[in-house]
């Protein structure tokens, strides 16, 4: 799949490819063991996150799980 | 804000269990996404794997809303989803939003996929969802449209899943779970035909409330 920032597929390729890596063998195992990833993932960022500006998706300041915790019918 | 609709809520034993909560990941139908990104990941003390993606879909607006919002026609829809996937407990929850469009539709949806405390080879899935509109005078046939695609979705996300999870096993899936899905998915209708007419109710019941919202 592509990324929002044409310039960033490759990057999110490379990150995509260490993290499924590391999902199956390390953290679904429970073992804990330094994330050998970060790197190529502060680079993959770096990219989208410009990307994300560039093109003015608003994902700023939204809280994680949602917007809606403890929502009403007529909130 | 708009009145909120009645979640639709049901346990689905149909699925066996996944090789990993990461299939779960796959239940977009990939056909209408066009992009996908992890925006934010971490692992929690508690060994909680915590991400949220951003996607872009292409937009299918109904041509009555088109009208509306020409200028939203061309505009993709973007979507966020949150997880956290819990590998100590087998447990993922997801939550799934349009983060643009919001003033037309904003849906919400709430996954939870759990081992089955009665049979561990399967794995649950609860899906809720909430449709809301703060369009006034149209409000209530954006949300009966939203309800109605969430209704469509629940067969073609199910299908999806069992999709990849009888790729990850190597075999087709058996005559048992598509016989098991058919039956879940008429009741999935029944509760789904049920939501439309709660929320007509609803609707009528909250319209004089919607005046102060909008």
């Amino acid at each position: 799949m592509n990324s929002v920032g044409e310039a960033c597929t490759e990057l999110k390729r490379e990150y995509d490819q260490c993290f499924n890596r590391w999902f199956a063998e390390t953290f679904l195992k429970g073992e804990r063991a330094a994330d050998p990833c970060g790197q190529l993932f502060r680079r993959y960022q770096l990219c989208v996150q410009k990307a994300i500006k560039e093109k003015d998706i608003p994902i700023e300041g939204l809280e994680f799980m949602g917007p809606s915790k403890g929502k009403t019918e007529n909130s | 804000m708009a009145s909120w609709l009645e979640p639709r809520a049901g346990f689905n034993k149909l699925l066996p269990p996944p090789p990993s909560p990461q299939l779960a990941w796959h239940h977009f139908p990939g056909k209408h996404v066009l992009t996908e990104d992890i925006v934010h990941r971490e692992v929690t003390p508690d060994q909680k794997l915590l991400s949220r993606r951003l996607l872009t879909k292409t937009n299918r607006m109904p041509r009555w809303a088109e009208r509306f919002f020409p200028a939203n026609v061309a505009h993709s829809v973007y979507i966020l989803e949150d997880s956290i996937v819990d590998p100590k407990n087998r447990t993922m929850t997801t939550f799934t939003w349009n983060i643009n469009h919001a003033r037309l539709m904003v849906v919400e949806e709430r996954c939870v996929y759990q081992v089955n405390p009665e049979n561990s080879n399967w794995t649950e899935v609860k899906r809720e969802a909430w449709v809301s509109s703060s369009l006034f005078g149209v409000s209530r046939a954006v949300q009966e449209f939203g309800l109605a695609r969430f209704k469509s979705n629940v067969t073609k996300s199910t299908k999806g899943f069992e999709y990849v999870l009888a790729r990850m096993q190597g075999e087709a899936p058996s005559k048992t779970l598509v016989e098991t899905a058919k039956e879940a998915t008429e009741k999935a209708k029944e509760t789904a035909l049920a939501a439309t007419e709660k929320a007509k109710d609803l609707a009528s019941k909250a319209a004089t409330k919607k005046k102060h919202y909008v």
